[in-house]
């Protein structure tokens, strides 16, 4: 209960804390809103572009901008394990569930983030990858855990080998003081929905506003029937892909009959 | 070139998948096996989950053994009677096998579970045959006459009650072994995605004492129907059968199968024997070490079912 009350007043003050300093206004979009993944599919990049427009509240001795832009893919639950050895073999024996955590998750920001904001405004943000909460079902709890727990840090390891997690400081330029722009790489395992893209600006290691767009990656044509087939109508489906079977089995021994 | 595999949801080389299906299809041509013991590891050794690789490839042992069924049946060297009993065994084994494997999944147990029955049954036959071939073999290099095995010879599985006569095969013989051996093949087959000939041909041959004139023909036949059964009950029940994938395999797989048949009129029994056991060992002993050395990540991922 009180979690819930300390992530509520956490949400109304970041509302008051936006509300008050907003004096840029962000503008961004991505190149394309709807990725289709088709037979030929491997991968693909998007591009994100934005500005930042000042009006006239914006104070005139502004520094530098610095953002943070944060892709955070359809939420999933996932299991991850740990092996053991246990009677001279290598066994799964221990492991953790994250519940409800982004299965891409990819942060971009223009320089370090250990570099833009202090650790509490990191923290309070959720600016980078060990700054995201990745929520664990420990026992009966609920709850993440510090960045350096062995099954967090596995786990966002093993998501970066496959391309699904990633942070990358360098990966935003600013093409102008105000505008900008970052390439989001799909890996070829990317997983299909929504993914959501926060852009939080900052100055001087505090958050001046933030503005959010999103996009969608879906199969398409044969790649979505297939996986709605074998999902909906399972039995159908391997009665199908059983045919298939017999059918192939006998072509092959027609054509290639030779008494 | 890539195409994308949708129920694996990963890119895999269409010619990649291609060539296994032909190198897999001309060991099963040349064996007269389904060849699902190759498959299987290869296809998880490119990075397609275990429990997607064992439920395709039973589509591709599938198309396989219905072509090698069909020859076989032309040239009447099935035993109808005999593959209808194997068969009653077969299709409960199947259905255990499948509720077995989803059992396993859900207790996370299932790699470790296929890898330790591959090598337990891996080194188990493979050994068993090079022993058998190379014994064989030497005595034909001193110039012995093989042993013969008389049609009359009995053992103690011959002295079980319900007897029935296998007409095409010329033994009389207890139902129960036979729906025993079919439980059994059915089981393993539908838990680590293969066909289970490797395992049948000698179970019949040195314990049921079925002729090898109806051997393999009566084997196909059961393979092609509990893996048919396998298809369709992985997909209703885990809906990990990808179309797309087993369709590329079979295609491979029937068209090295005719050159591997062909092969395998250019070696001797003896030596195809051997060829095969050293083959069967080696997967076997390659399982066996993987489980025992440090795996190179100690952690793995699997998602659940995805979160509301």
């Amino acid at each position: 209960m009180t979690r819930w009350m300390a992530a509520a007043l956490a949400a109304l003050g970041i509302a008051l804390f936006a509300q008050s300093a907003q004096a840029e206004r962000l503008i961004a979009s991505v190149s394309n809103h709807r990725v289709t993944i088709t037979p030929d599919y491997s991968g693909e990049e998007l591009v994100l572009f934005g500005s930042v427009e000042r009006d006239a509240d914006t104070p005139p001795d502004r520094g530098p901008y610095d953002i943070v832009v944060t892709v955070s893919g359809p939420r999933m639950t996932m299991l991850t394990r740990r092996k053991e050895k246990r009677l001279g073999i290598w066994l799964n024996a221990d492991a953790r569930e994250f519940i409800n955590v982004p299965a891409y998750l990819a942060v971009f920001s223009n320089r370090a983030i250990n570099s833009l904001a202090s650790a509490e405004v990191q923290r309070r943000q959720q600016l980078g990858i060990n700054n995201i909460i990745l929520t664990q079902r420990v026992g009966t709890d609920f709850a993440d855990v510090v960045p350096g727990d062995p099954f967090r840090t596995a786990f966002v390891r093993l998501r970066t080998q496959h391309g699904l997690y990633r942070e990358v400081s360098t990966a935003l330029t600013f093409l102008t003081p105000t505008l900008f722009r970052v390439s989001i790489p799909l890996p070829p395992e990317v997983p299909t929905g929504t993914y959501e893209v926060d852009i939080k600006l900052l100055s001087n290691g505090a958050l001046i506003t933030r503005s959010e767009t999103a996009f969608e990656i879906a199969k398409v044509g044969f790649e979505q029937f297939v996986a709605e087939a074998a999902r909906r109508h399972g039995w159908l489906y391997g009665l199908a892909t059983a045919l298939m079977a017999i059918v192939t089995g006998w072509l092959a021994s027609v054509i290639f009959r030779r008494d | 070139m890539q195409i994308f595999l949708p129920i694996a949801d990963l890119p895999v080389n269409i010619f990649l998948l291609l060539a296994m299906g032909m190198a897999v299809g001309f060991v099963s041509g040349m064996f007269g096996i389904g060849g699902g013991f190759l498959m299987t590891p290869l296809l998880i050794f490119i990075g397609i989950a275990p429990a997607v690789a064992v439920a395709s490839v039973t589509g591709h042992i599938a198309a396989s053994s219905f072509s090698g069924a069909m020859s076989y049946w032309r040239r009447r060297a099935v035993d109808p009677m005999l593959a209808f009993v194997l068969l009653v065994g077969g299709l409960l084994g199947t259905l255990s096998g499948v509720w077995f494997f989803t059992l396993l999944r859900a207790y996370g147990q299932l790699d470790l579970t296929i890898a330790l029955s591959y090598v337990v049954l891996l080194t188990g036959v493979g050994g068993a045959m090079l022993w058998e071939s190379v014994g064989a073999i030497l005595r034909a290099r001193r110039g012995e006459a093989p042993t013969l095995r008389k049609s009359g010879s009995h053992n103690w599985v011959h002295g079980l009650p319900v007897k029935v006569r296998f007409k095409k095969s010329k033994i009389y013989l207890s139902v129960f072994p036979v729906i025993a051996i079919g439980l059994f093949i059915g089981f393993v087959g539908a838990v680590l995605g293969i066909g289970g000939g490797f395992l049948l041909v000698p179970l019949l041959i040195y314990v049921l004492r079925v002729p090898t004139s109806t051997v393999i023909g009566t084997s196909s036949v059961l393979t092609l129907a509990t893996m048919t059964l396998a298809i369709i009950l992985h997909a209703t029940t885990n809906h990990l059968v990808d179309a797309v994938l087993a369709l590329i395999l079979m295609v491979g797989g029937v068209i090295g199968a005719q050159f591997g048949a062909r092969a395998s009129q250019r070696v001797s029994g003896e030596q195809l024997r051997l060829l095969l056991g050293l083959l069967i060992l080696a997967v076997g002993i390659r399982f066996a070490v993987e489980l025992t050395i440090r795996p190179q990540d100690l952690f793995t991922i699997r998602a659940l079912e995805p979160g509301p």
